[in-house]
Parts: C-alpha cells; sequence; structure tokens
C-alpha cells in the first residue's frame, strides 16, 4: 500500500500503533503545557535522537519539517515584530519538535496497521452510534478506490487535453463526478450481490 | 431452477422488460441482445439486484422479493468491469469479503480462500493490492470471490467486454470449466457457441429461445448481418 | 443515524476522489494573477453539493482520518498526524464542516438549485466554515492573535471566490449529466 512507512526493526516499529498514538497525544499535549525553553530544547533533542536509533536519517527528520518551513519562518517573523524573537524561537521550536514526533510514528507505522487499530477501537464507539462493520468497510473501500480514481482522473486529463481543455478545471471535474457517481451505483450492486447487508 | 413468471419491470416510467416468463434449468445458458434490448435488467433479477414490478422471479423455489439473504447465496454475480467488483486492497481480503457476510469460520475462511487463489494461479499474489493485477487477473480474483461463496448458479454480466484477446480466453476457459449453472449475458458470440441454450432479447422481450446455432442465426438475422 | 450501502459507498468514493484530485499538479488561473487552483480544495465544496449533508460531511472525515494515519493524500503529498498540529490543521477538519454545512443548505431545494444561490450556498461553507475552524486554530498553534491571523487569510480570498464560482458551476453540469442524485 502507498504510505509513508519506513520498513525497520526498532523498538518503534514493533511497538503497537494504538499505543504509539496515545504517546504522541500525551507528548503533544504536554508540549503545548510546558512554557519552559529549555524542555522544549530538550525534548527536540531527544526526538531527534530517535531518529538515527530507529534506522531513520536526518533526512527523514528534514522531510517532516520542510513541507511546513515557510509558515514556520512567517511565524517567527510575526512573532519578533508583535511580541519578542525569543517567544518566535519558542514556538517554532515546540512545532518543529511536533512535526519530528508526529513524523516518527508515521515512519515507523504502517497504514494498515493503523487501520486495524483503528478497527480494534471502533467497537468503544458504538454507545455513539457508529457501527464499526460500516467504518472499516468504508475505511477498506477509500483505500481500494484511492488508486483508480487517480488512475481514472489522469485519464479523464489526458482525454481533455487531445481537446485543448488541460487547463479547464470544469471540464476535468464534471466527468469525473459523474464517473464517479455512476461507479457508486456499480459499486453499491457488486457489494450487495455478494451477501453484505448494511 | 431460476424462474421468471410474467415479469415486468420499468425504470422512470419507461418499459425495460415486459412480461418475461422463462425457466432455466440448462447448465450453461447464453444471453444476447443489443444494447438496451433489456438483457442487463434481466440478469439482475435473477439474484434480487432487482425487484420486478410485476411477476415474481423464484430461485428453486425462493422468492427474490422475499427471501433476499438466501439468493444471493445461491445466485453469484461476476460484473462486466472487475474494477467495480473488487472492493477491498489486498487480494486476500477481497476473496474473504463474501464469505464473511455469509458468517463462515475463520478456518473454512483460510482453506476457501487457498482452494480459490491456487485454482487460478493466484496464490502468489494473495498480499499484493488487487490494483496491480492484470484486466483477465482481476476478472478471475472477482470470479473467485463469488465462487468461494458456493453458488449454485453464477450471472456474468458481459464478462469479457472489457478484456483483451489472451484475458478474454483465460476468462472464457474459467467459465467452461466451472461446475455451476452459469447464465452469461454478453456480446461475445464465441463465449457461448457451445452452450446449451442462447435466448434472444429485443424490444424489451425475449426474440428467440433455442440452441446457439439457431438462435444466434435469429439475432444476427435481426441485426441485419446476413 | 442509518446509512445503506450506496451510502457508504459514495462516503467512500468522494474520500477517495479528494485524495486522487490532490495527486495532480494545481492548475494555474490567468485571471486571480495566477493563484494556483488544487482541485482538491474544491473536494469538499463538491462532495457537500453532491453528496449531502451527511454522506458529504462523512466522506471528509473519512479524508482527514486517512490522513491522519499517514497517507500522503493532501495537494502536494503531504500527510501524517502532524499535519493536525500544524496551522493546517483546522482548516482539515473545517472541509468536513464545510461539506455538511454546504449539502444541509443545498438539501432545503427540491429542484435546480439557481446559481447565485448555489455561490452562496458554497460561499458560506466552503469560505465562512472553513475559516471558522482555520482561523482559530491557527492563532493557538502559533502564538498569535485571531484578529493577525485572519488578516493574513485575506490573501486567499481571491483564489477562494474563484473556487467558489467553479464549484458552483461544476456542481451543477454533474447535476445536470446525472439527474438521479
Amino acid at each position: 500500500m502507498f504510505d509513508l512507512y519506513r520498513p525497520g526493526t526498532s523498538f518503534l516499529h514493533r511497538a503497537p500503533a494504538g499505543g504509539k498514538v496515545l504517546a504522541l497525544f500525551v507528548l503533544g499535549t504536554l508540549a503545548f503545557i510546558v512554557d519552559d525553553i529549555r524542555l522544549i530544547f530538550a525534548g527536540l533533542a531527544l526526538t531527534l535522537l530517535l531518529y538515527p536509533v530507529c534506522g531513520l536519517t536526518l533526512k527523514n527528520a528534514w522531510a517532516q519539517i520542510r513541507p511546513t518551513l515557510w509558515i514556520l519562518i512567517a511565524i517567527f517573523i510575526a512573532q519578533a515584530i508583535f511580541n519578542t524573537w525569543q517567544l518566535g524561537v519558542f514556538v517554532i521550536a515546540r512545532f518543529g519538535l511536533l512535526l519530528l514526533l508526529a513524523g516518527l510514528l508515521t515512519l515507523t507505522t504502517r497504514a494498515s496497521d493503523m487501520i486495524d487499530g483503528i478497527e480494534r477501537g471502533l467497537p468503544f464507539l458504538r454507545p455513539l452510534g457508529v457501527n464499526p462493520a460500516k467504518v472499516s468497510l468504508a475505511l477498506s473501500l477509500a483505500l481500494r478506490f484511492i488508486p483508480v480514481l487517480a488512475q481514472i482522473t489522469r485519464e479523464v486529463r489526458e482525454a481533455q487535453r487531445v481537446r485543448g481543455l488541460e487547463n479547464s478545471v470544469i471540464a476535468l471535474a464534471i466527468p469525473l463526478f459523474v464517473r464517479t457517481l455512476r461507479m457508486s451505483d456499480d459499486i453499491a450492486d457488486a457489494i450487495e450481490a455478494r451477501g453484505y447487508r448494511p | 431452477m431460476i424462474e421468471l413468471t410474467d415479469v415486468s419491470v420499468s425504470y422512470n416510467d419507461k418499459v425495460v422488460l415486459s412480461e418475461v416468463s422463462l425457466r432455466l434449468t440448462e447448465r450453461r445458458i447464453g444471453v444476447i441482445g443489443s444494447n438496451g434490448s433489456g438483457k442487463s435488467t434481466f440478469a439482475r433479477l435473477l439474484n434480487g439486484l432487482l425487484l420486478p414490478d410485476r411477476g415474481t422471479v423464484t430461485v428453486d423455489g425462493l422468492d427474490t422479493k422475499t427471501k433476499a439473504k438466501e439468493v444471493r447465496q445461491k445466485v453469484g454475480f461476476v460484473f462486466q468491469n472487475p474494477d467495480y467488483q473488487i472492493v477491498f486492497p489486498l487480494v486476500e481480503e477481497d476473496i474473504a469479503f463474501g464469505m464473511k457476510n455469509l458468517g463462515f469460520d475463520k478456518a473454512t475462511i483460510a482453506a476457501k480462500t487457498e482452494e480459490a487463489l491456487k485454482r487460478y494461479d493466484l496464490w502468489d499474489h494473495r498480499t499484493h493490492a488487487a490494483q496491480f493485477l492484470s484486466g483477465g487477473q482481476k476478472q478471475l480474483l472477482a470470479i473467485s470471490g463469488v465462487l468461494v461463496m458456493e453458488p449454485s448458479y453464477i450471472v456474468f454480466d458481459e464478462p469479457t467486454t472489457l478484456l483483451d484477446l489472451r484475458n478474454k480466453l483465460t476468462v472464457t476457459g474459467a467459465i467452461r470449466e466451472l461446475e455451476q449453472t452459469a447464465i452469461v449475458v454478453t456480446h461475445d458470440l464465441d463465449l457461448i457457441a457451445d452452450f446449451d441454450r442462447v435466448i434472444v432479447f429485443a424490444d424489451n422481450r425475449v426474440m428467440a429461445d433455442d440452441v446457439p446455432e439457431v438462435a444466434i442465426g435469429k439475432y444476427r438475422k435481426a441485426m441485419g448481418d446476413v | 443515524m442509518t446509512l445503506n450501502t450506496r451510502d457508504i459507498v459514495m462516503i467512500a468514493l468522494f474520500a477517495a476522489l479528494t485524495a486522487a484530485l490532490g495527486l495532480f499538479p494545481p492548475i494555474t488561473l490567468p485571471i486571480a494573477g495566477g493563484v494556483p487552483i488544487t482541485a482538491q480544495s474544491m473536494g469538499c465544496m463538491l462532495a457537500g453539493a453532491l453528496a449531502g449533508a451527511k454522506r458529504g460531511g462523512l466522506a471528509l472525515a473519512l479524508f482527514a482520518l486517512l490522513v491522519a494515519i499517514g497517507l500522503p493524500l493532501m495537494a502536494g503529498g503531504r500527510g501524517g498526524f502532524g499535519l493536525f498540529l500544524t496551522p493546517s490543521g483546522g482548516f482539515i477538519i473545517g472541509f468536513a464542516a464545510a461539506a455538511f454545512v454546504i449539502g444541509w443548505l443545498f438539501a432545503r431545494h427540491s429542484g435546480e438549485v439557481p446559481l447565485v444561490t448555489s455561490i452562496i450556498y458554497i460561499a458560506i461553507g466552503g469560505i465562512g466554515v472553513v475559516y471558522l475552524f482555520g482561523i482559530p486554530w491557527w492563532a493557538y498553534t502559533a502564538n498569535q492573535s485571531i484578529a493577525v491571523v485572519a488578516g493574513k487569510c485575506t490573501v486567499f480570498l481571491p483564489g477562494d471566490a474563484i473556487k467558489v464560482v467553479l464549484a458552483a458551476l461544476i456542481a451543477r453540469g454533474v447535476r445536470r449529466a446525472y439527474p438521479g442524485l
């Protein structure tokens, strides 16, 4: 399956997905409570150390920060102007910590293990009116049809390019949504034909 | 036996099938007709995906209107586009779906999955994404997903239309080898040439119902192919 | 809340379609000063307008869940739980709420919704509701005042306005081509 997982055998790779999500949640909350910059930097250092320990590279760590870099810079500048530059450093250091922690979760956990974790947790949501079987079917269907729809999007784009319409969002989207709706009729039929009762 | 008695179906006030009565007892039945002749509607009536507006459809005496669950197990359905029939990301997950719906236990599911995947040379692909199978392999996976539910009848809705020649031959061979009764809706006249019976639909009615040679001859003539 | 098989399939397919739209490079329009239009951000507007409140809202919630578990589905290949801790987090949650609100507004009409009305509906959800979630979370995560963040967001408004009009036109086209909705 396509995900951001990096294979490995470290203790974080072997840890259960649910435990890692819980740990991230607790550590993330702590990072928001703590107001001592030294603790944030200590956390940053420890988290960075975990990357090589888990067989990941510093390049992997940098890849967690890079997509958000311009936001971090903008935040730093805003804080430096409206407040103090020290607060700017604090805020972006806390951001970096959260991104790197979340990155550890994403890089060491297969999407399929996450889904298994979610499916195990779903029965606890039953009192809220959540039907675990339905959520799990919707998750599987979405994963199955992302590549199918990506392929169809590519086909529609190519067809419109031939007609000189490649820059028209409307010409791309209308056939795509109509096909998706027709497909959902056929898929629903196929699911029911295989004995599924909602 | 599947039996249709005075079946009529309309869709948005347009008649799609009009007063069709048929008894399906042969092991290999082909269904042909031009686009919009009502043959796809006919196929969907057989396992209760579609219910008749008037008349009744029964499978071994079970009415599709009242015994939906039993009918769905007795009559498997293979769709034209396997991409829409495969609903789980991985090959082995998909094949287990129908069996889970029928409440099979884990050991049975594992055994039947192995048997079906080995039968069609898909065993090595069991943990692969269905997305990466060829068109023919996808159709075989779709057929496997139906076979493991142990149906007595299998309805195919244009199973070879989207396939290239090689894959078409593979799927045609797979249909020939089935122990079950097969009812095949198709435009592919080669596929049904050696069947026991061919039903021709035209203008929402049965135009011909005979051995393949005679029925296909009438169909060709009606289509202006002399 | 009862969901039949077709509802579940539509939820999954609209989530998958929103994801698929993000895999393609954005289209840059000469009008709007070259603001890139990612088809993905129209996902929530169209899910609401075409799939309805319940299915559209759940489709975008499912999309958020898929992003959270680490699939790189956001435009530009971004994904993972970390994204929710950045200023983007509120927007992703806001998408689901927006789809719900747009679907609810459309459901108040029986026949075809007039184009101007549907533009207003999509703007309420796709701009109003999205920023209602996006701005406070951005302000919170970045230690900035809501007013400052709101000021920054005005940069996106011209692009958003174009997306709203496009989404309304697309929704109308789809409804005409697929009347059974």
